[in-house]
């Protein structure tokens, strides 16, 4: 609350940029831009699978920044949207593949995915703290399990392989440069999403209930209700990024879902910062980078001590993560304007 | 503005860390190496390494007159991670030659992955699913390392006829590998009149085995067991601390160095235990014994080359050979060391190598059995050598497709 205030541009109202924020204009336009610099690896392997991370966190952020509850299953429900997209369109594995057009199967599959992490936040309900954590974590373990054991539903350990991104409008959607852009556009509109609906009445009031359920309860508000709507809305961010990995990989298997993915959602989330809908999109970019060149760093036997180690100073310096840091230099830099222009 | 200046610097950070990967000189070639460097078989792909680097060693680094530059990629032995770090190998680092990966499915995802790469040649690591290269294959995939269901050649043939074993039971972990490997046993034993009422399927990792174990019938005269590493010795233990008495059959990572030095009863439960695959210990093959000296030169070799270390060195070797064979050229998109790949035979420390028509290899395979040697300790004793197995198990390949894809269901005789 506090931080999304101060965030906000102290100017005359009325414009349309004083509403999104200018700061949000200039990221949108270098990510646009984005795709000058970089090359086909950097634009799919980098960019896209950062913002695909990033949807899946902040589908997390927005839980436990705005609603106080830590679900480590937003990974299983990416993965349950991901294996409605290989059951329900087409997939070379030979079981089902039903074929359905791509404009059915994407909205379905969100969907399956929301109403699943709906459920998910029901059953939790209950709980609070360290125990949403664990009851979401024994559901994507279980749900793991559940996919690699299970052969007439999800196929097992291998999973589905084969799975295409739509082409329509001439264009083949998995190559690298439309695809960056169709990761940004979802990217764009669930982060806008989150940041409108934060200070819309309803996030107002999912905010009052991470800070005192027992008040908002005797003021007549339902809590349990709020609680399992956020859980949906989580879900249907989560549901399409999971639409956007099973494209990205070509397949899901239970790999894709195991219990080290739903940790390294929460260690983005962590990295990036929890206050505000951009940290999980920070985080990502940071993790993904790290995952994917730590290796030529310091070779094969120890890079992801390197990681770890990596991550380690980033909580350690900054308990909110990049953006705490941001948080703590900003005051210095502005500062630092100020004696200059003395 | 702010904005702006923390992207500069993210840039900055970015060229940084790519900047390794331009520096690419004219008399160098890159090999990218997949091996599993995290996850459940670190210790599998670190021999892996090894077994590569024996290789790359032997012919001093150089090949055609060119520095080998190694460049490494990791998985967790899940398919994503293979082709995760596939991609970034022949996408960002430029590799035109990857040697790689490690395990069953991650070598179905990379060849998926080949067919999208025209012009980069994949040569397998040790990942042995038999659909890697018998059907769809890919044009610029090879195996110089046989599959599973190879590596069981004259297993079920021995165990029938030598050992008497009419009924068997099988425990497995649940993925494609050993899907291949029970295949494999199978093939040989159902034909030769055996049955196998029972298969069970487990997950790697598995901790517990009391209802596997309670649902093995009590009237077989053997159980086939395909588990690795920590799996095999918690099955072992838990089977033999549940009273059971039959007789085992391994598959080929099954009874290996850690099942065979540990302590208790399992020796008693082992001793006789014969097994298959394309390495033996006790092989006193001079070629062997030379390659087991240079592969303990790496950093921390095990006292013997492990069959991953063994597939990394064919796979590895083969890759060398057919490189200094087209002087380390591959300008080309690789098509003239695809075609030299494919032509290619060769002596290993364990036969000679070729390649069928689907590039996958035809060689030698070893059939073990556990025995106590003269100083206690339990080895696996060479029986017999199968040798040039291909790929249809001397089989028609008519009819070897007929036995449909492996799996958890086929074959089927109980």
């Amino acid at each position: 609350m506090t931080v999304l205030a101060s965030t906000e541009q102290p100017v005359s109202a009325g414009t349309v940029i004083e509403k999104i924020g200018a700061g949000n204009i200039v990221l949108l336009v270098l990510l646009v831009l984005y795709p000058a610099v970089a090359s086909n690896f950097f634009l799919a392997q980098i960019g896209a699978y950062s913002l695909i991370l990033g949807m899946i966190a902040l589908s997390l952020m927005l839980l436990a920044g705005y609603g106080g509850m830590v679900s480590l299953a937003q990974i299983s429900v990416a993965g349950i949207a991901g294996y409605t997209v290989a059951v329900f369109g087409l997939n070379n594995s030979g079981v089902h593949g039903f074929g359905w057009p791509f404009w059915i199967v994407v909205p379905f599959a969100t969907l399956i995915g929301a109403v699943a992490s709906a459920l998910i936040g029901l059953i939790s309900n209950r709980t609070e703290g360290i125990y949403t954590i664990m009851i979401t974590l024994a559901i994507a373990t279980a749900f793991f399990y559940f996919t690699q054991q299970n052969y007439s539903l999800f196929n097992g350990f291998p999973g589905y392989t084969g799975i295409r991104a739509p082409e329509f409008w001439g264009v083949a959607w998995r190559d690298p440069l439309p695809f960056y852009y169709l990761c940004l556009g979802f990217a764009v509109v669930t982060y806008a999403a989150v940041l409108y609906g934060s200070r819309s009445t309803y996030g107002l009031t999912l905010q009052a209930v991470r800070d005192n359920p027992r008040r908002m309860r005797a003021l007549g508000f339902n809590v349990t209700a709020h609680k399992v709507v956020a859980y949906f809305y989580a879900g249907v961010i989560a549901g399409l990024a999971g639409v956007l990995l099973v494209w990205f990989n070509g397949r899901i298997s239970p790999g894709t879902i195991n219990v080290a993915a739903a940790i390294n959602v929460l260690i983005i989330a962590v990295i990036g910062g929890m206050r505000h809908p951009i940290g999980p999109f920070l985080g990502a970019i940071v993790v993904v980078l790290m995952q994917t060149f730590a290796i030529d760093i310091v070779g094969a036997e120890r890079f992801n001590t390197l990681i770890g180690l990596f991550f380690l100073v980033i909580v350690f310096v900054s308990p909110d993560g990049l953006l705490g840091l941001w948080g703590r230099i900003k005051p210095h830099l502005a500062q630092e304007s100020l004696r200059s222009l003395r | 503005m702010r904005i702006h200046r923390r992207a500069l610097l993210a840039l900055a950070v970015a060229t940084g860390l790519t900047a390794p990967s331009l520096a690419f000189a004219e008399d160098s070639i890159k090999i990218g190496l997949l091996a599993t460097f995290e996850g459940p078989f670190t210790v599998l792909g670190e021999d892996g390494e090894r077994g590569a680097m024996t290789a790359i060693e032997e012919v001093g680094g150089t090949v055609a007159g060119k520095k080998i530059e190694i460049v490494k990629g990791s998985s967790d032995a899940s398919p994503d991670s293979a082709v995760r770090a596939a991609r970034k190998l022949v996408e960002q680092d430029g590799v035109k030659v990857l040697v790689g990966p490690l395990s069953g499915d991650e070598g179905i995802a990379v060849k998926d992955y080949a067919k999208t790469q025209p012009d980069v040649t994949f040569i397998n690591g040790t990942s042995a699913a038999q659909d890697t290269t018998l059907r769809d294959p890919a044009e610029n995939f090879f195996r110089f390392s046989t599959d599973g269901a190879q590596w069981m050649a004259g297993l079920g043939t021995y165990a029938y006829n030598e050992k008497g074993y009419k009924k068997v039971a099988t425990v497995a972990e649940d993925y494609s590998f050993p899907y291949t490997q029970v295949f494999g046993f199978m093939a040989e034993f159902c034909k030769a009149g055996g049955t196998v009422p029972s298969k069970s399927w487990v997950p790697i990792g598995n901790k517990d085995y009391s209802s596997v174990i309670a649902a093995i019938p009590d009237d077989v005269d053997a159980i086939y067991v395909a588990l690795g590493g920590a799996d095999g010795v918690n099955f072992l233990t838990q089977y033999q601390q549940a009273g059971g008495s039959a007789p085992l059959i391994g598959g080929s990572i099954t009874v290996d160095q850690t099942v065979l030095t540990s302590k208790g009863k399992i020796r008693e439960v082992v001793i006789g235990t014969p097994s298959a695959g394309p390495v033996a210990d006790t092989n006193d093959a001079p070629e062997w014994k030379a390659f087991v000296e240079a592969y303990k030169k790496q950093p921390n070799a095990f006292p013997s080359p492990s069959l991953f270390a063994h597939g990394y060195y064919v796979d590895m070797k083969a890759t060398l050979l057919a490189l200094e064979q087209v002087g380390a050229d591959v300008s080309d998109g690789g098509a003239k060391l695809r075609e030299a790949l494919s032509k290619l035979s060769f002596d290993t420390p364990t036969g000679k190598v070729s390649l069928d028509k689907n590039r996958n290899a035809i060689a030698d395979i070893y059939l073990t059995e556990v025995a106590e040697g003269s100083d206690g300790n339990l080895y696996n004793k060479l029986v017999k050598v199968v040798p040039q197995v291909n790929q249809t198990l001397g089989i028609p390949e008519e009819e070897f497709l007929k036995l449909g894809v492996v799996g958890r269901d086929n074959p089927s005789c109980p």
